[in-house]
């Protein structure tokens, strides 16, 4: 019975120690040697049929960098400078030269996002709803790629907390407010996926950015 | 002894659970930011002066709980209040906005030259 307990604990502990194991180190030498303060998210690219995907997804980004210890600039400010320069599309935007996004925000870094699932599919038996998107950084003045990331999240996941750390809850807990008051399942999961792609936490995610390093030293 | 051995394991689990989790808490407060900006999205962004009541609700939640506004959000509100026409408090966000990242320096003097100067 006492060696069916060890056994018991020894299984679980092993359980443990595994999901803590990063799989193949990302290769962090150029960001670190940028070492951006800000991140100017650019409105996300959608390559779905839903068109609320793009800000859906953007309105999810601001948690997960700032906490990881950005800069980030307001979406809904960035989104409306580019309006007022005539751009509304995102692919337009997307394929602007750095240095005349970098003339109006001048920012250490810039992110192209790509949201390349978004929706519900329904099946026999389930619904899943799934966002999966992609983001890469570059530096913003070399241009240089300093980071590239992918995440999903499905509803038919069990709500466990994988990938995002602390940030991850955080994003779930604000979601899960607004929630109840509108029925739109999508933009709940787009949370989870940004949670997962941009926190500092998830594996081979984001590096801590300058204001939570000097966070965790006090 | 089986429930020492036990509480052995259990706090071995909790400990290394407790090595995944990062320790510190959120930088910032941030209420309910998220998805007021999305429904404000999803009603069209026209309907300003209930945008300006959700920003400045969060401010003061913040301040009342001793905690930092995330970044963009003094410059978020600013921008509203430019575009409703109030434009000395509009001014008056993005300086606090500057003051507190240094990092949107470039972008807010961008925005106080792009708004035309209007005389009072």
């Amino acid at each position: 019975m006492r060696l069916s307990i060890k056994l018991g604990g020894l299984v679980l502990l092993s359980a443990l120690l595994t999901g803590c194991v990063t799989t193949t180190p990302y290769d962090y030498n150029a960001f670190r040697a940028s070492n951006p303060r800000s991140i100017l998210v650019l409105p996300p690219v959608n390559q779905t049929l839903d068109v609320s995907a793009s800000y859906s997804f953007f309105t999810h980004v601001s948690v997960p960098l700032a906490e990881s210890g950005y800069y980030v600039f307001p979406v809904a400010v960035v989104e409306e400078t580019f309006r007022e320069n005539g751009m509304t599309d995102p692919n337009d935007i997307h394929a602007l030269p750095l240095e005349r996004i970098n003339e109006v925000f001048g920012a250490d870094s810039v992110m192209y996002i790509k949201i390349t699932q978004y929706g519900t599919s329904y099946q026999l038996l389930v619904s899943d709803t799934r966002v999966t998107a992609d983001a890469t950084l570059v530096d913003g003045r070399t241009g240089d790629l300093l980071w590239k990331g992918q995440a999903t999240a499905s509803s038919t996941e069990q709500s466990n907390n994988n990938g995002g750390g602390l940030v991850g809850m955080l994003v779930v807990a604000l979601v899960e407010q607004v929630v109840n008051s509108t029925t739109d399942r999508s933009y709940q999961i787009a949370g989870m996926t940004s949670g997962r792609l941009l926190s500092s936490g998830a594996v081979n995610g984001v590096l801590p950015g300058p204001r939570l390093r000097s966070q965790q030293r006090q | 002894m089986k429930s020492i051995l036990l509480k052995g394991v259990l706090v071995g689990c909790v400990c290394l659970l407790g090595a995944c989790a990062p320790v510190s808490p959120p930088l910032y407060y941030w209420g309910n930011y998220q998805p007021a900006l999305y429904q404000h999205h999803q009603n069209g962004v026209t309907n300003y002066d209930s945008q300006i009541s959700a920003m400045e609700a969060i401010v003061a939640r913040a301040q009342a709980q001793g905690q930092s506004v995330p970044p963009g959000l003094h410059a978020h509100l600013g921008m509203l209040y430019f575009n409703t026409g109030r434009e000395p408090e509009a001014r008056e966000q993005f300086a606090v906005e500057k003051q507190l990242f240094p990092e949107s320096g470039h972008f807010v003097d961008y925005v106080m030259k792009a708004q035309p100067e209007t005389s009072l």
